[in-house]
This record gives C-alpha cells, structure tokens and sequence, in this order.
C-alpha cells in the first residue's frame, strides 16, 4: 500500500470517530501546552536574571571577605581604602576598582521620608557597574577626596522624595546630615524582587564619615580582560590575605554567579518540564488506550483488508499512523496553545516566558515519540490478527 | 439482474497471474487443519485432497460444522493448512511468508462472504477498489477499474452509495465486484445468498454464474441449497472435515431446469461421477460443449469419492 494511501486511510478513520478523536487529543494537546508553557516561564526567568546579572557590566569581579557560599555567616570585614588602593596596584588600574559599604538609611526631603540603601563609593562606579544617569553628574574624585556631602539618586527614591520637583541642587538629609543631590540614576527595574532603584550613592569617605567607620564592605573589580580573570582574582585574594592574615576572602566572577544561578534556575525548569512531561505521558497512554479500543472494533475490517490482500505490515502502518497522527496533531494544538499561552503570560503578568525553539521540537518530537511507542503495540497487534478470527469477530 | 444466462464455453481469459495450461488453480492434497481449543484438539479438516480447475464451477456442501468454511479459507490462502500440501497458484502455501501469502490472495484469490464484510461509510466504489489499493495501483485507476467492475455487476449508478444506503443484495453485489476488480484465477463464495431473500439470493447467485462463465473465474461457492448446488456442474460434498463425494455432471445443469422437482428429488437430480455422456437434464445444447473443453481430465474425472450418493448430500439449510 502506497504511503500517501495509508495516511488517508488513518484519517478517514479519525474522522470517522471525530468526538473520540478529539478528546484523545485533548490529553496530548493539555500535555504538550503545558510543556511549552512552563518551560517558556522557566526560560524566560532565567533569561531575565542572567540578563541583569550580566547588566552589572561585564568581566565583573566581585571580592568579599569570607567565604561566598550559602548559608554561612557575613564577616565583618576588616577592608579599608588602604586595601583599595592596595588592589588598585595589584589591577593596575585604580579606574576599574570599585568599593562599597552600604547601611540602610532613612533619606528626608521637607516633610517627605524614604528608607532606602546608602551606598558609600567611588567615583569609578559607573563604570565598573554599568550605571547611566538620567539627569545631573555622578560623584568625582575629588568629591571622594574631600568627603563631599553630595549624593546621586535612585530613579525611586528620587521618585519618593521628589514627586513633583526636580531633585537636582536640592538638600537632603541623611541620618541627619545634609546632602545635595547632584545626579538622578535612570530606572533599572526591578531584579530578583529588588528593586534596584531604591539605593542613595554617596562618597565612601562621607559614608565612612556618616557611619564612624573606616571599613569597606567589598570591592569590585573590572577586570581588563576575560581570560585571566581568574588569575587576576586569586592575585587579588592572595594581597588581601598577606596584609589580613586572619581572614578569608572571596573573589567571584559573574560567569561563577550566572552559573550558580543559572543551575538553580535550569533545575526549576526542568521540574517544570518534567511535571508537564508527566501530563504528556498521561495522554500518550490515553492514545494507546484509544488505539486498542479502535483495533478490536475494527477487528472485521482488519479481516476483510487481509483477505483482499493487506499484508501484516499494511494493517500495522495504517494503526501506526493513526496513532501518530492523533498525537501529532495534538501536538502541533498543543504547540499553538502553549505558545499562545506563553505570550499571554509574558504581556498580562509580571511573570517573564520566553518560547525556545528546543522546548517546541522537543513537546512536538515527544509527543509523535509517544504516538509511535504507544500506538506501537495497538499497530503490530492490529497486523498480527489471524484473518479468518478477525473476519468472525462481532 | 438479466435472465438466467446459459452455459457457454468458458474460456479462461487474461489475469493477474496468468497459470501454464494444465495447472490446476488450487491444488490441495491430504490437506488437514485442527484447531486448538483449549489445549484440546478439534479436527476440521481431516485429510482433503481436490483440485480447483481454472474456470470451473464447483458447489461444496454438507452439514452444519463439517469444515467447508474452513475448507474455503485453506483454498483462499487466508488460513494455513496444519498437514498436506496446497498449492494456490502454483506455489506452494508452506513456502510462503505472511506477506507472500496475502500478495498470493490478493492476486489469485477472490472473496464473496455471507456477511459481505463492506466497509462501512466508505463508497461503493471505494469498497471495490479496496484490492487494488493494496495491489499499489494509483487511485485514478482504481477508481475507473472500480467503476467499471460496478458496471458488470449492475451498480453502475451506485458508485458512490455507502453500503447502508444499498439493499442487502446490492451490497452483496458490490461484494463480488471487490472479489472480482482484481482478475483472480478463483473466485471463493462462502454461503453469498446465505443473508439474502429467495429472489435476491437467486439474482446474486445468477450473477456469480454469468461472470464465472463471462471471465472464465473458477467459481466455488459453498451452500446449502442443494438446488443450488445441482446448478453447479460439479459438487463436491464436505462431511466430518472429509470429501464424501466430489461428483462431476458431463454438462452444468441449468438452474431453469425443473426447479420444483429438484427439492424433492436432489439424490435423484443425477449427478454421474464418470461418465462424460450419460443423458442429463435437457438443457441448451451448449452444455455438450462445456463438457467437451477437455478440461475434465480423467485424473479430474478419478476425483470422486463415494459415488456421489445422495445419502452423501445434505438436506440442506441450517439447522
Ligand atoms: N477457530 C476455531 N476454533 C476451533 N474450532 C473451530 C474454529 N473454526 C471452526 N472450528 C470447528 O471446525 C469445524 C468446522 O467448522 P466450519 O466453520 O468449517 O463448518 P461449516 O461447514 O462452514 O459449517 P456451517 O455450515 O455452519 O457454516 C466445526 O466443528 C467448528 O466448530
Ligand atoms: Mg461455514
């Protein structure tokens, strides 16, 4: 029987049993959706994080006292700007150092509060981090030199203190002592439910000042360029523990926290997909099931087919096809739905979904998988009825 | 349908498998089959030896559960024999896979059921050109060779008619246009008027005889009729999963002669096991002929079991 035979001959047959058709399908398609869609949401959240963790500028380093690892304890760090400049040397480059220490901090404009973060840096900042300012200027040399009370502002807090004014040559103060706002930061949004406009960047010498203190909480490097980066890193942590012997620190890379962000995420979308794998696999035996139902009725025709000259194989290929043929076109509604849903969610709900093109061959390439194994057994079953049996069958 | 045709000269004509002069369509030779049942044995067939002619009209009759269904479907290649040797086509069943088998059927073999076995929600059209689709003809010329067997079978104008909207006899027309679309050697009737009225049974069964005689199809048809069996010119009667009798008249005898006095007189009706020109039934003078197309060989002739006596032959109908 020619091949183009054998398709019409499947659908003509589901068509025949067009609400049983249907509904088998249904599980297919509920399965292969749900699979395109949970895992666009776990892509897409995964994107989006690695997207504002690479958004923290690139070749990034981050040293820390301690170890940078889950669950243990923040040390209190023994970093001051001696250390710095100490690895401003070790860099080569004191442009692409950055420091911070950071205190929560309520920040008053008149009669208007705002808690937020007050960061204490340097003025290399924005360009260590890639930072852009929506108005004004951001902190100088020698406003970190003279501990200058001036301040760049979050596009929230900014937003918190100053509704309807503009923030720029106005006082604010902070922890009592009065700043004045030179810069405004243009919005970066939110990122890990953080919002990462609500921060207040001050000089670290004023910080240190304001605080009473002379540590720095970490510092970030640029480094000059990819591959050494972990050279320089360990250069980096083995100067900081010759000059503080008893403390441990910590230089990671942004490719090291992607990644540790990156697994978190891809196991997430894995249990999504394996939790949309198992509906799939339900409507996959709904298929099997559905195909054993359609042998034994159609026990006579296989019998008539074989006494007018089908062969074993001609019978298997016709079942086989239908079965792959309910699958497959409940893939593809699947497919469509599951993209469709995913769109939905990614424009309707905070919730980001990105569609890959491997999560759609692969619930299209699953689901004909499940039609061929599951409408195997129905097929061969089908091809294996002795004729004359079949021809006597009710 | 037409009137009763008469008896000509059949001529084998051009087929799919075209058989060397002198071989037998089926040839079958201490052919038995058992079934399992159960794990205990049920013998229905024990030893049948017969051959099928080309063009030959044979009826198989015999009592309820003697094994001529089971006997048609060992002929037709859609049942295995479990001992003897048959041989459809010239090739032997036992050499032959599964796909060779049904490639076997499916040239050589036509099939006519008691339950016509349509497909349903499929054209008449359709149900005919069914063999051809598994012949990998193009659909074009299933469709005309289709058509045209619907023609020869008086469906012309219901090519496109499911079979619930065609009468019993209708569709057990569209039947025997599937059996026949394909030019087999044999054509195997298991009981075709068995679901039929009288009259419709009587057309369907006048067709049979007319394409048998038309296209040179060796026609064996089973039934219980033993009326109709007599029509037949020659009977071969199945008891207890053997021949008793495989009996040859020198001439068909035609279903137009003395229907009234066959019913109660079938033993009588005459069949001669032998002989070639003992005094028959009057008939159209063509009869002689058929009996002269020397396909009666003597070892065809040498056939006969028991003397075909009635005694032999049932009384017909199930019980
Ligand atoms: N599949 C089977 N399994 C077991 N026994 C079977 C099977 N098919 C047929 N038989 C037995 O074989 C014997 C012959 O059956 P078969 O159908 O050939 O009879 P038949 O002459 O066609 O009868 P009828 O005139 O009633 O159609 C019966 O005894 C039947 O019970
Ligand atoms: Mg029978």
């Amino acid at each position: 029987m020619r091949v183009a035979e054998a398709w019409r001959v499947a659908w003509d047959a589901l068509r025949a049993n067009r609400m049983r058709s249907a509904l088998t399908m249904l599980g297919v398609i509920i399965g292969v959706a749900s699979v395109v869609l949970l895992v666009a949401i776990g892509t897409g959240t995964k994107q989006k994080v690695e997207q504002q963790v690479e958004g923290l500028g690139s070749n990034l380093l981050l040293v820390v006292p301690g170890k940078l690892d889950v669950g243990t304890a923040p040390v209190v760090s023994p970093l001051t700007l001696k250390d710095v400049d100490a690895v401003s040397r070790v860099v080569g480059d004191p442009g692409r150092v950055a420091v911070t220490i950071a205190s929560g901090a309520t920040a008053r404009a008149g009669a208007r509060a705002d808690f937020t973060t007050v960061q204490g840096v340097l003025e290399t900042t924005p360009s260590v981090f890639t930072r852009s300012l929506a108005r004004g200027r951001y902190l100088t040399g020698a406003d970190v030199d003279t501990s200058r009370r001036v301040a760049v502002l979050g596009a929230s807090v900014a937003h918190a203190l100053f509704p309807d004014r503009d923030p720029l040559g106005q006082q604010i103060a902070l922890a009592g002592v009065r700043f004045r706002v030179i810069g405004v930061f243009a919005p970066l949004g939110q990122s890990l439910g953080v919002d990462r406009d609500d921060e207040v960047h001050i000089p670290v010498t004023a910080a240190q000042r304001l605080w009473g203190t002379q540590r720095v909480d970490g510092i970030a490097v640029k480094a000059p360029d990819r591959e050494r980066i972990g050279e320089l890193g360990d250069r980096i942590v083995a100067e900081l523990s010759r000059r503080h012997p008893d403390t441990e620190f910590s230089a990671v890379t942004q490719q090291q926290i992607l990644g540790v962000l990156g697994d978190i995420l891809g196991v997430l979308t894995g249990v999504l997909a394996a939790i949309a794998g198992i509906s799939l696999l339900v409507g996959g035996v709904g298929v099997s099931n559905i195909m054993l139902v359609s042998v034994r009725e159609r026990t006579r025709e296989i019998g008539l087919r074989k006494a007018v000259g089908a062969r074993p194989r001609d019978i298997g290929v016709q079942f086989l096809l239908e079965a792959v043929l309910l699958t497959a076109i409940g893939g593809l509604t699947g497919m469509a739905l599951g993209v469709g849903g995913a769109l939905l969610v990614d424009a309707l709900s905070p919730i980001p979904a990105a569609i890959t093109w491997w999560s759609l061959a692969l619930a299209f390439g699953v689901s004909a998988a499940v039609g061929i194994v599951f409408g195997v057994v129905p097929a061969q079953r089908a091809g294996r009825l002795d004729p004359v049996v079949a021809l006597r069958a009710e | 349908m037409s009137a009763r045709s008469e008896p000509v000269p059949r001529a084998p004509q051009s087929r799919a498998v075209t058989l060397p002069v002198g071989v037998p369509a089926i040839e079958a030779v201490d052919v038995s089959r058992t079934y399992q049942l159960d794990g205990v044995s049920v013998a229905a067939l024990r030893g049948v030896s017969l051959t099928i002619d080309p063009g030959e009209y044979v009826a198989v009759v015999g009592p309820s559960g003697s094994g001529k269904s089971t006997l048609m479907h060992l002929l037709g290649g859609l049942d295995r024999p479990t001992g003897g040797r048959l041989v459809i086509g010239g090739r032997d069943v036992a050499t032959l896979s599964p796909p060779e088998l049904a490639t076997l059927r499916n040239e050589t073999i036509g099939f006519v059921f008691q339950a016509f076995h349509l497909l349903p929600r499929t054209s008449a059209v359709d149900n005919v050109a069914l063999p051809l689709v598994y012949r990998g003809i193009g659909a074009r010329q299933r469709r005309e060779r289709a058509a045209a067997m619907l023609g020869r079978v008086g469906l012309g104008h219901r090519l496109d008619h499911r079979p619930n909207q065609l009468s019993g006899g209708e569709q057990q027309r569209v039947a025997i246009a599937r059996a026949l679309v394909t030019d087999p050697a044999v054509l195997l009737a298991d009981e075709p008027t068995g679901n039929l009225d009288s009259a419709t049974g009587e057309a369907v069964l006048e067709l049979l005889e007319r394409l048998n005689a038309e296209s040179g199809v060796a026609l064996v048809m089973v039934t219980h009729d033993q009326e109709v069996a007599a029509r037949a010119r020659r009977q071969i009667a199945v008891r207890d999963g053997r021949v008793r009798s495989d009996t040859i008249h020198d001439r068909p005898l035609s279903g137009a002669v003395d229907r009234p006095a066959t019913l109660d007189g079938a033993p009588s009706a005459g069949p001669r096991s032998v002989s070639g020109s003992g005094p028959g039934r009057p008939s159209g003078g063509s009869g002689g002929a058929a009996g002269a197309t020397g396909r009666l060989s003597p070892a065809a002739l040498d056939r006969t079991g028991e003397g075909g006596h009635g005694d032999d032959l049932p009384g017909g109908g199930e019980p």
